[in-house]
């Protein structure tokens, strides 16, 4: 059977995801053709916002890119735009976006020539989407004037305002203030202009909008209300101020549109299909042409246009059951808008009305201007008809659902807002009833999550997104899935994978530390032919040769080719491929000697920088592969081992030499510490650092391991703080009276994380999971009666240490060991064998 | 097609990879421990990582910079979209042949 010929003429949000969803229906019915004005595949318009705000890089947004297209064999016209569809003799026709020119721009392309493509149909889909509206402004168009739509307007608007001072947001919508906050990270002065009295009025009412503008201004933008621009005004190809209606001024160096959208209907129009503001719709998506359909912003279905990406998913479940005959009972009936905003910064969700308008149409407020906190409800035949729910949103999941659901309410109003005892608890998505939808961007309910986690396995954010999407747009929902995910996986999708220590071998810790021990397996490969039929896992390597080198010290066997580049060559890799070279300085102390090699080992090898790093050492960076074994050997410093998951620093204050407040010899007891312990392989990095007393100034609270002295001569010990991604205060261990039962206790607990932590653990981690009780019971107590024997092991590993780089500068391991790149030269061989 | 000499095996320590530039192309060749020989570029998609100081297995490299990881025998990527581009590469009486 042959196809038949699908063309869909945009390749927005709307018709990259009804092609999606015909795909998901019917694999193989239609040959599919795609018209996109924009020069690219598919990408997520919402997070735009964020690539304007520095949070995501464009390529991060691409929702399907080009081999998506190729692998469902989708043929994609990137850059041309439909001039009409031929309805008569079934051909759609299109003409390339002339260079520079917008592609929502009505004249964007030129006049019909040899250039024009033409596919013929058997069925078209319009999802043109929209275009911003620019107001009547004199001066618009100017350079340094931008509308705020597509991938290159962005990119357009960060270039230029790179050159500039101030800039004007003309707009104070959703998408103004998006824009606003996203202009104020490239660090210039940004005031919003808004022609209503308040903002957001779409969504807010007065008082919100009010409280609103206060949370905005409080960011350092300012913000003009009831302002209408007339006149933008440029000097020599330079715009310098904006003109108001009541002749005030705004000096100003660019200006940036966002006044709303408008629906593209002039291929629907030129086509004559029935258009009014949109292209009309029935329930079936169908246009007034029974092989036409459309989805998207360009649509107006029963009188209503949507300018948000949830309508769109609706629209594109009922058009693919539709066009593929999958169900043709299938119907739109309408949207109801419930929104989670999300302008960096401010939280708010809005739903439905933001007024009363019934005299019986009951209105609850709940104000806290101190917290910036505003919530309103609007609640009409005991139903909410809307909500705002401004700077506090916790109770919005729910508040949302009941208003999508028309739930009846309950009778106590304060429940609606802060809980109760029959309502859910509101931040628990476990509890919301199963179709409620967890990801607002893409459309997915609860049910397809907790399918996706019990019935494919996703454990994983990342998972979850991969096979639902979820989480995949704004990200503003990634709380609800990681609790469905720990309600789920704990109860039914319990995957034992996530427990073994490395994803190859399919074994906990525990249980693979016996098995090489049996065996005797002292290298990695050695593992693999052992304990996996013989089958290398490249992601396993790694993890085995880290475990090995901690159970059998020197014994192990080392591989090369099983370590990480930066435990090859002891350094660690940057971003240009060079390496950098931090040698260690036993608690934070050198001397003149120490640093008179390192500036000379700089200047002879002209190091591009020298820094001090944020553990107390120096970093020499951008240094070529080549020359690390000569720097080493002329530095002549042990290793740092800031490139490895090892004992790395020991911090210290000046302590009792120096400081009036010192109660302990920090500075001692960190070297002594440092000395003993350096350089010890384990799961993950392991940061330390010794106090003089408890202001800290070595910042031990927050180490993975932690010495405090206290009056009286002791010493606190701290596991489990974190100052890096994750910032949490250490548990106190033990308090000690000498410097010997710190180094003890130390070592105690670090080959008790090195035995049993997880690989990329760290302790912050660790002490958690375990808690700090048992932690005491176990290594204090002697409950399990093992201390002795980690004494021993610790013991075992800290008189292995050899400093890599003295013994690796002296002889490459293998010659290749420090090789950069070859060049190789092509000879142009003369090939005559006559 | 030209057969290019890139010399002896031995220059590529055993389950490693090492990268040549062969007429301004930066290609990595790889030596799995499973036997066998592949190139492929040298930049990964993502963000230019070297390929070659990667880890691999039997038919994939780890990239060094942020753990992307691309199979050896057709340089399809894990992650979507991402692809390295792969070349003929095989081992004649102890010399690394390379078909440009
Ligand atoms: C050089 C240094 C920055 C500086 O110039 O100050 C640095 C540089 C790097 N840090 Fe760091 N960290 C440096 C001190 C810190 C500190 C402060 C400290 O050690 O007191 C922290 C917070 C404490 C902590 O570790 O939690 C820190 C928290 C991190 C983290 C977050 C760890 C976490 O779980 O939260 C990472 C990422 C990781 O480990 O996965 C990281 C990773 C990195 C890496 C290794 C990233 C990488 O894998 O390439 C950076 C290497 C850059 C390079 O190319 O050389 N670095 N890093 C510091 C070296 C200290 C030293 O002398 O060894
Ligand atoms: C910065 C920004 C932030 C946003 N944030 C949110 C948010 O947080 N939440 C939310 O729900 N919504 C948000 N939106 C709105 C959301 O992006 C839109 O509702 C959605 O993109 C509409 O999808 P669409 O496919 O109908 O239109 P579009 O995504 O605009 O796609 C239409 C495509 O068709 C192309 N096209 C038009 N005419 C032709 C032609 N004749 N030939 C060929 N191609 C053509 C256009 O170039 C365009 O690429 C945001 C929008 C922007 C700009
Ligand atoms: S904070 Fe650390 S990991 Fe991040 S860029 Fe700086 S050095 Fe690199
Ligand atoms: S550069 Fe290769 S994974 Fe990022």
């Amino acid at each position: 059977m042959t196809r038949q010929r699908l063309v869909v003429i945009g390749n927005g949000m709307a018709g990259a995801r009804v092609v999606e969803e015909i795909l998901k229906r019917a694999p193989d019915l239609f040959e599919i053709i795609m018209f996109g004005a924009e020069p690219y595949g598919n990408y997520n318009r919402i997070l735009l916002s964020d690539v304007l705000n520095g949070k995501e890089k464009p390529t991060d947004i691409f929702i399907n890119p080009l081999s998506w297209y190729k692998e469902n064999n989708i043929t994609l016209h990137a850059g041309l735009r439909v001039l009409k569809i031929d309805r008569t003799n079934k051909v759609v026709v299109a003409m390339p976006v002339s260079r520079g020119a917008k592609p929502y721009d009505r004249n964007s392309t030129a006049l019909p020539d040899d250039s024009q493509v033409s596919e013929p149909y058997d069925k078209v889909i319009l999802a043109t989407g929209s275009r911003p509206f620019i107001p009547l402004i004199e001066g618009w168009g100017a350079p340094g004037t931008f509308a705020f739509r597509t991938l290159d307007d962005c990119a357009q608007i960060e270039e230029y305002a790179k050159n500039c001072k101030r800039t004007a947001v003309i707009g104070g919508g959703l998408l103004g203030l998006e824009a606003a906050r996203g202009l104020l990270t490239h660090g210039v002065q940004v005031t919003v202009i808004e022609a209503g009295p308040y903002l957001m009025n779409a969504q807010l009412d007065p008082e919100g909008g009010r409280l609103l503008k206060s949370t905005i201004e409080a960011m350092g933008i300012q913000v003009l209300c009831n302002t209408i621009t007339t006149k933008i005004g440029a000097e020599n190809n330079r715009i310098t101020q904006l003109l108001f209606k009541d002749e005030s001024t705004l000096e100003t160096d660019m200006v940036v549109v966002s006044a709303g959208i408008r629906p593209m209907t002039e291929v629907a129009e030129d086509s004559n299909l029935a258009i009014n503001k949109g292209i009309l719709c029935n329930d079936q998506m169908r246009t007034s042409d029974h092989n036409i359909f459309a989805v998207g912003e360009c649509v107006e279905h029963r009188g209503q246009l949507y300018g948000l990406v949830d309508p769109i998913w609706e629209q594109a479940r009922v058009l693919a059951d539709q066009i593929t005959g999958v169900n043709p009972k299938s119907q739109y009936t309408g949207s109801k808008l419930a929104t989670k905003l999300k302008v960096m910064g401010v939280e708010l969700v809005s739903m439905g009305e933001t007024e009363a308008k019934n005299p019986d149409d009951e209105i609850v407020v709940y104000r806290e201007p101190k917290r910036g906190i505003y919530q309103k409800l609007i609640i009409r035949k005991n139903r909410l008809a809307g909500g705002i729910l401004l700077g506090d949103t916790q109770a919005g999941n729910v508040l949302m659902q009941m208003f999508r659901e028309e739930t009846s309410l309950p009778k106590k109003r304060t429940e609606l807002l802060f809980g109760g005892s029959n309502l859910p608890s509101l931040a628990n998505a476990a509890d919301l009833p199963d179709h409620a939808q967890i990801c607002n961007c893409h459309g997915v309910s609860k049910t397809q999550i907790r399918d996706a986690i019990i019935l494919q396995g996703c454990t994983s954010l990342n998972q979850v997104g991969q096979c639902t999407k979820a989480g995949k747009g704004c990200g503003s929902c990634k709380g609800l899935i990681v609790q469905l995910i720990q309600a789920y996986h704990g109860q039914v999708g319990y995957d034992p994978a996530e427990h073994y220590y490395v994803p190859g071998i399919s074994l906990e810790k525990s249980q693979l530390i016996a098995a090489i021990k049996a065996k005797n397996l002292k290298s990695v490969s050695h593992v693999f032919q052992e304990l996996a039929s013989g089958v290398e896992d490249a992601a396993s390597k790694v993890g085995l040769a880290s475990l090995l080198r901690s159970i059998w010290n020197e014994e192990y066997q080392d591989e090369r080719d099983a370590r990480f580049i930066n435990d090859r060559v002891h350094a660690n890799i940057q971003r240009d491929g060079t390496f950098s070279v931090v040698p260690r300085i036993y608690g934070g102390v050198t001397s003149a000697d120490e640093l008179i090699r390192i500036g000379t080992v700089a200047k002879k090898y002209n190091v591009p920088m020298i820094k001090i790093t944020g553990g107390q050492r120096i970093d020499l960076l951008g240094i070529k592969k080549e020359d690390l074994p000569h720097i080493w050997k002329d530095l002549g410093i042990p290793s740092g081992h800031a490139y490895t998951k090892a004992v790395r620093t020991v911090k210290s204050c000046v302590g009792t030499d120096f400081c009036r407040y010192g109660l302990g010899d920090s500075i001692k007891l960190a070297q002594e510490i440092e000395h003993k312990l350096q350089g010890i392989e384990s799961p993950h990095k392991i940061k330390m650092a010794a106090a003089g007393c408890p202001r800290n100034c070595s910042e031990a609270y927050v180490k993975d391991v932690g010495v405090v002295a206290i009056e009286g001569g002791k010493w606190e010990i701290y596991v489990g703080g974190a100052s890096g991604g994750t910032v949490r205060k250490g548990d106190l261990l033990a308090t000690v009276e000498t410097h010997e039962e710190v180094l003890k206790l130390v070592g105690r607990f670090i080959q008790y994380y090195r035995e049993h932590a997880k690989y990329m653990e760290r302790t912050y981690s660790f002490a958690e999971r375990i808690g700090i009780d048992r932690l005491k019971g176990i290594l204090i107590e002697n409950e399990m009666g093992i201390c002795k024997r980690l004494d021993e092991e610790i013991q075992k590993s800290a008189a292995a240490y050899v400093d890599p780089w003295k013994k690796e500068s002296e002889e490459p391991l293998y010659p290749q060991q420090f090789e950069g790149p070859e060049l190789v030269h092509v000879l142009q061989e003369a090939i005559n064998n006559g | 097609m030209d057969n290019i000499n890139l010399g002896s095996i031995e220059k590529i320590p055993l389950g490693q990879g090492h990268c040549f530039i062969v007429e301004n192309e930066e290609i990595a060749v790889f030596r799995p421990r499973a036997g066998g020989l592949y190139a492929v570029q040298n930049r990964c998609p993502h963000r230019n990582g070297p390929l070659a100081e990667g880890v691999i297995d039997a038919c994939h490299v780890i990239c060094p910079y942020h753990g992307h990881k691309f199979d050896l025998q057709t340089g399809r990527g894990a992650e979507k979209g991402e692809t390295v581009k792969i070349y003929e590469v095989k081992e004649e009486s102890g010399e690394i042949i390379l078909k440009l």
